[in-house]
Formats: C-alpha cells, structure tokens, sequence
C-alpha cells in the first residue's frame, strides 16, 4: 500500500497513539466503575477508544485519497522559541526578572531571521523598563528583580 | 418593558468612569491587536486573564469584550489599507477593500466598514437583549441529560463550521476533552494522568493550553515565512462615501447583519464564518458579480457588518448557557471562573448588572470605536511599520509574565511550550487547534453531567433520546453530521472558505 496523504496519514498515527495511550492508561490505574456509577477510568477511557477509532478512519483514509505532503518543519524557531519560554520560567526564581527576561529575548530574538546586537539589546531595556512599570510597580506582581545573592 | 429596564440597569453600569475607561482600554488594544497580524484576540485575551484577577467582574468582562470585537475593526483597516488581514475574520475584506483603496477610494471603504460596522453592533446588542433572557430561562429547567446532549451538539457544530477536515476536527475536540481530565477527579478523588508530578493535580490550567496553542504556536508559524511587508502609506483623502455608495452599501448592511446576527449564535460560528457567509451572499445577490474583487462597496460592506454582528451575538450562548461557541468565548467562560463566578443560565438573575453592564457596554464601545477609529487611522497604519522582529520578543515576554503570574511556577510556562510544540505540529498536520480548545475546557463538565444523568436514569443511555430537549439536540447533532457527510454539501463547505 502506498501513503497517498502523508499529511493524514501523520494525523491519524498522532491520534491513534495519544487515543490508545489515554485508554490504556486508564484501564490499567483507575477503576472502571459501571454506566449508572462510572468510575474515574469510565470516561476516559471511551474517549481514547473514540479518538483512536476516528485516528484510524484518518489513517486509512490516507491511503485513500491523493493528499499534500507534510510541510517542512523549521527546527530554529520551533526550538529557540520554546527554550526562550521555559528559559524564562525557570530562570526566575534563581535569578530574578531582569535576567530572565534577558535570556528570553536575546534567545527568542534568535530564533528570528536577522539577529542584530544592538537592536536586541535596545529591545531588551525597553521590555525590561515597561515589565518592572506595569508588572512589578503597576500590577504589583512578587518577582524578584536580581538574583537573590545581590538582593 | 422588561427589557428597557434591563437595558437601563446595564447603561448605568456602563457609563459609570471606571467602566468606560475600561471598555477604552479594550477597544484600543483590541484595535491594536487588530491592525498587527500575528496576534489575535484569543492569544491577546489569555494573555491579559491574569491581570484581569485584580479587576471587578463587570470591568474584566467589559475590557475582554471590547479587545474581542475592537480587533474587528481593526484587522478591517489594515486589510482596506494594506491588503494584510490583520484578522482572520478580515480576509475577505481584503479583496474588495483594497481593490477600492487602489483606485483612490480608500475613505469611503474604510467609512463604510466602520459605519456598517457600527449598525451590526447596534443591531447585534439588541438581539442579546431580546433573545437572551427566553434562553436563559429556558436553559435554568435543562438538567443533566440535556446539558450534555447540548454540549454533544454544541461540539459538533463547531466542528462543522470549522474548515478543513471534519473527521479531524472531531478527533481534535476529542483529544481536548481529554487533556480536560487530566488532574483530581472530582468524584472519587482520584488523580487522573499526573504522572507524579504536583503541580498536574489541578488540572493544566485552560490558559496556558490557549496561549500555547495560539500565541506561541503562531509566532513559531510567523517566524517561518520571511519578515516582508510592503507598506505603502498613502493619505486618506475624502472619508465620506457618495451617494451612490451609501445606495449600494445599505442593502447589503443590512444582509450582513442578519446574517452575522444568526451565524454568531451557532456555536463554532462567531466572526470569521459571518464574513465568510456574508461575502457569498453578496457575490451571489449582487446585480454587478463582475465588480466583485475589483473594488465592488457591497464586498465590504457585507462582510464588515456580518463579522462585527457575529462577533457579538456568539456572546449570547457563553452568557445563556455557560457553553463557549468559539475560543474567544472559551476564555471568557476562563474569566468569569477566574472571578468565582460559575457561567451558566443563572448569572443573568444573579449578576443582572454584570450581564447588562456588558451588553450595554458592547453597544458604548462600539461608539467610541467609530468615534476614534477613523482619525486614528494614521497612526494604526504607522504601526504596521515595526517589524516583526521588534513584535514577537515583546509578545513571548507578555505572555511569559503572563503564564508565570497565574501561580508563580515555572512549570506552568512549561507546559505553555509544550502545548506551543503541540500546536505546531497539528497545524503541520492540518488539525485546527481551536476545536480542541472548546473540547478542552467542555471535558470535565461534560463527564460531570454525563455521570449525573446516567445515575439518574440507572444506567440507561437512552435517556439521551427520550427526554425531549435532550432528544432535539442529539437529532439535531446526528442531522448535523448527516448533511455534512453528504458529498455536495461537502463540496459546497469547502467553497465557503476558499478565500476567493
């Protein structure tokens, strides 16, 4: 058999495997329970089956009907992006929102087409400037502002 | 009159200082947001959700609103001006819009956008008023069965009106609904798919699943195709449309209207299918077809009208019934739970000056969004200038502050880029991350009611269909599919959103 439709045929694999999974999942560590009282397994787990069955519906219809190809994916911004937000997060509490949010831009920027010191660094005071005007004094969120060693 | 009463209370909450700058507030971001392609309202919305826990009920709800239809009137002026569709609702303005903006016309069809515009939300405000109260009282005797019946029916609606495949669309709500499970079962207690880890036994917080999947997952999208945007800034000359243009326009208004009207209340419906539909229509009904993509007024004056009423209509099921039609309303169901309040049928009785401060407030923000939009058109055009690059840093920091305050966890913007990663790879994929957003935060609920009825019935599952307003809405799902399964309709579907 050949895939005619790598898009679906994709789709239908990602459902086929998270449906299957969830069920699974439930069945194994939770309690079926019965229809009149259904157990935290219960619903779940009818879910999964029906993702799974409409995950396969998909994948044999790619090899069905003619369909695209799955468009290139770019990895650079896809990565960078991610790692700038969880970067962020992570990097709060240790070392305060200034270098968080040093680290996030300087990463995301990046991820971007052209990466210009200069303008990223001039981006960078200008967001640091407003987050600690509307979100440290304005909205009085409790971020710390440098690491805790200089505080 | 009952509802002149209403509408009164609703005014004197909506014009008191603190409600007005409020709905200003919205309708400027909206606005903005509107003019820079790249963000939408749903990303915008979920990113401000935080914020919004300092603020009353009324001023959240009044603030979220006017970013929701600002961003209308927004993406119209840049898809007049520019041809970029700062919407995905503006898409179709863009043909006819920018058509007549090249040959000099640019005023009258950025006024008669903001004019029809205008209208559709007078209108649009006014069917809230009329249609919401019989639906709510309606909606209070619903018990379990027909709440799930409703949210079956409601679910695949939206399905339906969403474009691109069916079968994935469902398969999309499905997995959203499950993703909804996900923390302590509020039966048995039971942690459900936490794997261990503390911070899951709460649920993934409805936001941050949005903001992943529509703010990070697009700006990853955005950074693919090369940061080009050709801006050409010519002046706005003349901004009043002739006589024959207000001729042609006015019919066409008034379609678009209704049309919008009726669309935003299906659930799935909302702005972008209104301007769609209301777009066919008009080429279908128009005495010059041939104008239409050269610079034809009715191209603009229907659509614009139809995503503005729409818009605002989709309100009236979130209001009524507690039931989100599209992602924007999803979030609004998030604010409202936010402030402790539960969405449903009785907020209207309970919270009357919430439910009709908002309503009015939608019809004094539309005012002021004709009053200040069009001598601001300018400095939206300007706007348009900043690059990219200068953009999507100071997004991912907004977000990210955003994320992180909801409980001061780094795990939280965490689960953010995963739901970021995920989103990308469905969109790779043509999965339409919106349905899962609607399944995702119905998940729990449903399988609340789903128990409940079963209970009730002892286990019986026919008591879907023998109950008569639960049974009309299981008819009406499976009629729903029926039709979209057959080959010509679906055929027919596809034309709809081809953008041409």
């Amino acid at each position: 058999m050949k895939i005619k439709s790598p898009k679906d045929f994709w789709a239908g694999i990602m459902f086929i495997g998270s449906g299957v999974f969830f069920a699974g999942w439930a069945m194994v560590n939770y309690q079926m329970g019965t229809a009149v009282r259904m157990g935290p397994a219960y619903f779940p787990t009818v879910l999964g089956g029906l993702l799974a069955v409409l995950g396969l519906i998909i994948l044999f219809g790619s090899f069905a009907v003619e369909g695209e190809k799955v468009p290139t994916f770019h990895f650079r911004p896809l990565v960078l992006i991610s790692l700038a937000c969880v970067l962020y997060g992570y990097l709060m509490k240790p070392l305060g929102l200034v270098l968080a949010t040093a680290a996030l831009v300087y990463v995301a920027a990046f991820g971007g087409h052209e990466f210009k010191w200069k303008e990223v660094t001039i981006l960078f005071i200008i967001l640091i400037i407003f987050s600690v005007l509307v979100f440290v004094k304005g909205l009085t969120l409790p971020f710390p502002m440098w690491p805790e060693y200089f505080g | 009159m009952d509802i002149f009463h209403n509408l009164i209370i609703g005014f004197g909450v909506a014009i008191t200082p603190i409600h007005l700058l409020y709905a200003l507030i919205g309708c400027l971001l909206g606005t903005l947001i509107g003019v820079l392609p790249g963000i939408g309202p749903v990303a915008t919305i979920a990113m401000l959700l935080p914020i919004t826990f300092n603020l009353s009920p009324v001023a959240a709800l009044i603030m979220l609103a006017g970013i929701y239809y600002g961003a209308q009137y927004g993406g119209s002026t840049t898809a007049i001006l520019v041809n970029i569709p700062g919407e995905a609702s503006s898409v179709v303005t863009c043909l006819d819009g920018y058509q007549m903006a090249r040959q000099g016309r640019a005023g009258p069809a950025l006024a008669v956008a903001a004019l029809g515009s205008f209208f559709a939300g007078c209108v649009a405000t006014m069917v809230i008023a009329v249609a919401a109260p019989p639906l709510a009282e309606l909606a209070l005797k619903f018990g379990p069965s027909e709440y799930f019946s409703l949210m079956v029916f409601g679910l695949i609606a939206a399905t339906v009106l969403a474009h691109g495949s069916l079968v994935k669309a469902i398969a999309m709500v499905v997995w959203g609904l499950l993703f909804g499970l996900i923390g302590t079962d509020v039966n048995s207690g039971v942690l459900r798919y936490t794997f261990g880890v503390p911070e899951l036994s709460d649920g993934i917080g409805f936001v941050i699943v949005a903001m992943g999947m529509f703010g990070t997952t697009e700006i990853i999208m955005n950074l693919e195709l090369k940061d080009k945007r050709e801006i050409f800034t010519k002046k706005v000359t003349h901004l009043f449309p002739t006589k024959e243009d207000l001729k042609r326009a006015w019919a066409p208004v008034l379609r678009g209207t209704m049309l919008g009207s009726f669309l935003g209340i299906l659930p799935g419906g909302g702005a972008l299918l209104s301007s769609f539909g209301a777009y066919t229509v008009e080429k279908k009904l128009s005495r010059y077809p041939e104008q239409f993509g050269k610079g034809a007024i009715e191209g603009v004056a229907g659509p614009e009208s139809a995503n503005n009423a729409g818009a605002q209509t989709s309100f009236i099921p979130m209001l009524t019934l507690g039931i989100p039609g599209n992602a924007v309303m999803a979030l609004m169901i998030g604010a409202l739970m936010i402030q402790g309040i539960a969405p449903g049928p009785q907020v209207m009785n309970e919270k009357p000056e919430l439910f009709w401060g908002l309503i009015a407030s939608m019809w004094v923000g539309n005012l002021m969004l004709v009053v200040l939009n069009l001598p601001l058109i300018g400095m939206w055009v300007k706007l348009l200038t900043v690059p990219y690059r200068y953009l999507f840093p100071s997004i991912l920091v907004f977000m990210s502050i955003g994320v992180f305050s909801l409980s001061n966890n780094a795990f939280d913007v965490l689960i953010m880029a995963v739901f970021g990663i995920l989103g990308y790879v469905c969109v790779k994929l043509e999965c339409e991350p919106a349905p899962m957003i609607l399944g995702f935060i119905l998940g729990p609920l449903m399988e609340e009611n789903l128990r409940r009825a079963m209970l009730l019935s002892r286990g019986d599952p026919t008591v879907f269909f023998t109950k008569p307003i639960s049974a009309g809405f299981m008819i009406a799902s499976v009629i729903l599919l029926a039709i979209v399964a057959l080959p010509a309709i679906r055929k027919k579907r596809e034309e709809v959103f081809v953008e041409d």
